[in-house]
């Protein structure tokens, strides 16, 4: 498979989650793995780096999930591509600005990849659209054992998986779950849930932007350790967390309901006005907008079928997906004109708010 | 007593203090104003403790100094510059200062997930390999002609349980 092709295929991620479990839009796991004997990528000598991605090349492709799959170096990835890949969650940005022998193989379908001399020699990864926790780790294991029949794992049977940085010692895993919160962001308690939720010994990110910006209302929540601790028994502690957020999302939503329902949708209401009319969008503006069309999906005032358009457009809305779909570079300023252009002619045929909620309230 | 705190990470007077519970263990970091805001304590999107606490503790220097990675090269002054190791050997050469950072660093300090069992049988098949090798090599060096041929046998051996997959 070649990457002109890949990228002109939608990602998982785009897939409609169901609506139970729509606050969670994605389930990833990822794995750190290094070679015996090997120096890591970051301390090895370039001729050491290119024979690890040799090794790791061929031994990635030659397994099952991997068939048809995209196997390339980073160095034959323009930047627009390289952006795309990460924008689609496939690599990440410290791989994408990697020095020569560094490469990455990509599953047709997209829920696979693995990154070969990031940080550590291997960092596999699963990803699912939804909820997904369970089946998530099940193909990663199964990914992982088949590998590590062709390649010696650094592997101490105190430390476990031996990586780069001491931080991913043990399973090597960091399981996580991107979350759509609108309700805890615009009712000001998502500091409280980041406290409450490191006590537990997850970690929350906010998604887009850098920092602070949370923009889109959309949050990472990973586990924080990884020795100590079996996979099994660290995606449990994760599941529960996360189960907690979602009840806690959804009373928040229902608070903001019984508190002043007009206010709500008045905001969603404005959004869906400035989606279909507006014509200039920051990248952030677009994904507080769209999150407040999703949360519209979510309380029924738009049709459910709706909420996997939304989510294909927080990713086609990233620059790196905008400046591809018009086949050129353009500058942040001009960016804003084709987004909210783009934005524009989407919404045009989307479906019309409907503001009387269900008898059985909000989902 | 009236030691004012230091940063932990750069040692400017601290005036950010931070307490936070992972574990039932308390964790206390102390930072100045600017790595406060450069490590994004102050964003409520939320930090990475462990990211921290790994910086902190490389500071204090610790007893043994100038231990040198055998496999490759790397020293404990590296590790200070880039908070990663050299290779999988550098867990052992640097024992002294992981053990004490793992306690702070993660849940326990004893791995208990999955184990690459095909991988380690391997290695145990290729260490007992190379041994046989370096007797036979001994063997034959002072002409002891029935030990090596008997190790011969046991190389063999051993050669044939790898059965369809050789070792890389
Ligand atoms: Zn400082
Ligand atoms: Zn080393």
């Amino acid at each position: 498979m070649t990457i002109a092709s890949l990228i002109d295929t939608p990602s998982e991620l785009t897939d409609a989650a169901s609506s139970k479990t729509a606050i969670v839009l994605m389930t990833r796991v990822r794995l750190a793995r290094n070679l015996a004997g090997n120096a890591f990528p970051g301390w090895a000598k370039p001729t050491q780096r290119e024979d690890v991605l040799a090794a790791c090349r061929d031994a990635v492709a030659a397994t099952a999930p991997m068939k048809r799959s995209l196997s390339i170096n980073v160095d034959e990835l323009s930047d627009l591509e390289k952006q795309i890949l990460v924008e689609r969650h496939l690599i990440s940005r410290e791989l994408s600005g990697a020095k020569a022998g560094a490469g990455v193989v990509i599953s047709k379908d997209q829920t696979f990849s693995v990154m070969i001399n990031e940080e550590d020699h291997l960092r596999i990864q699963v990803l699912r659209s939804g909820f997904q926790l369970k089946k998530t780790w099940a193909a990663i294991n199964e990914l992982d054992s088949a590998l590590e029949d062709r390649l010696d794992y650094a592997f101490s049977p105190t430390l476990g998986y031996l990586t780069a940085c001491p931080t991913n010692l043990g399973t090597g895993m960091r399981a996580s779950a991107m979350m759509h919160l609108p309700a805890l962001v615009i009712g000001n308690q998502m500091e409280k849930v980041v406290r409450a939720v490191n006590q537990l010994g997850m970690v929350v990110r906010g998604l887009f932007g850098e920092g602070s910006d949370a923009s889109g209302s959309i949050f990472q929540i990973s586990n924080q350790t990884t020795l100590g601790e079996a996979e099994e028994a660290i995606i449990k502690r994760l599941g529960s967390v996360l189960n907690s957020i979602i009840e806690h999302e959804l009373n928040a939503r229902q608070k903001l309901i019984e508190a002043d329902a007009n206010k709500l949708f008045d905001k969603i209401g404005r959004a869906y006005g400035i989606l279909q009319n507006g014509h200039l969008l920051s990248s952030s503006e677009a994904m507080n907008l769209l999150s407040l069309i999703r949360l519209g999906v979510d309380l029924g005032v738009f049709p459910d079928a709706h909420r996997c358009v939304i989510d294909r457009l927080f990713i086609e809305a990233q620059p790196g997906h905008l400046q591809h779909a018009q086949h050129g570079e353009f500058e942040p300023g001009q960016r804003d004109l084709l987004r909210a252009g783009r934005l524009r002619a989407e919404f045009a045929n989307f479906a019309k708010p409907n503001f009387t909620l269900s008898s059985d309230g909000p989902n | 007593m009236a030691n004012p705190l230091k940063c932990d990470l750069c040692s400017k007077p601290a005036t950010v203090h931070l307490t936070q519970i992972v574990n039932n263990k308390v964790h206390k970091v102390d930072l100045c104003e600017e790595c406060a805001q450069a490590k994004g304590v102050t964003d409520p999107s939320g930090f990475s403790l462990a990211d921290l606490l790994l910086k902190a503790s490389l500071n204090p220097e610790p007893a043994a100094s100038g231990m040198k990675c055998e496999q490759c090269g790397f020293t404990q002054a590296d590790f200070k510059k880039h908070g990663r190791f050299g290779c999988p050997a550098c867990f052992d050469t640097f024992s002294s200062i992981i053990e004490p950072m793992l306690d702070t660093m993660h849940k326990g300090t004893t791995h208990t997930g999955k184990v690459p069992q095909k991988a380690l049988a391997r290695k145990t098949l290729s260490d007992r390999l190379n041994k046989l090798e370096l007797d036979l090599t001994e063997a034959i060096k002072s002409e002891r002609y029935e030990d090596a041929a008997r190790t011969r046998d046991e190389i063999n051996q051993v050669k044939h349980s790898f059965g369809q997959k050789p070792p890389r």
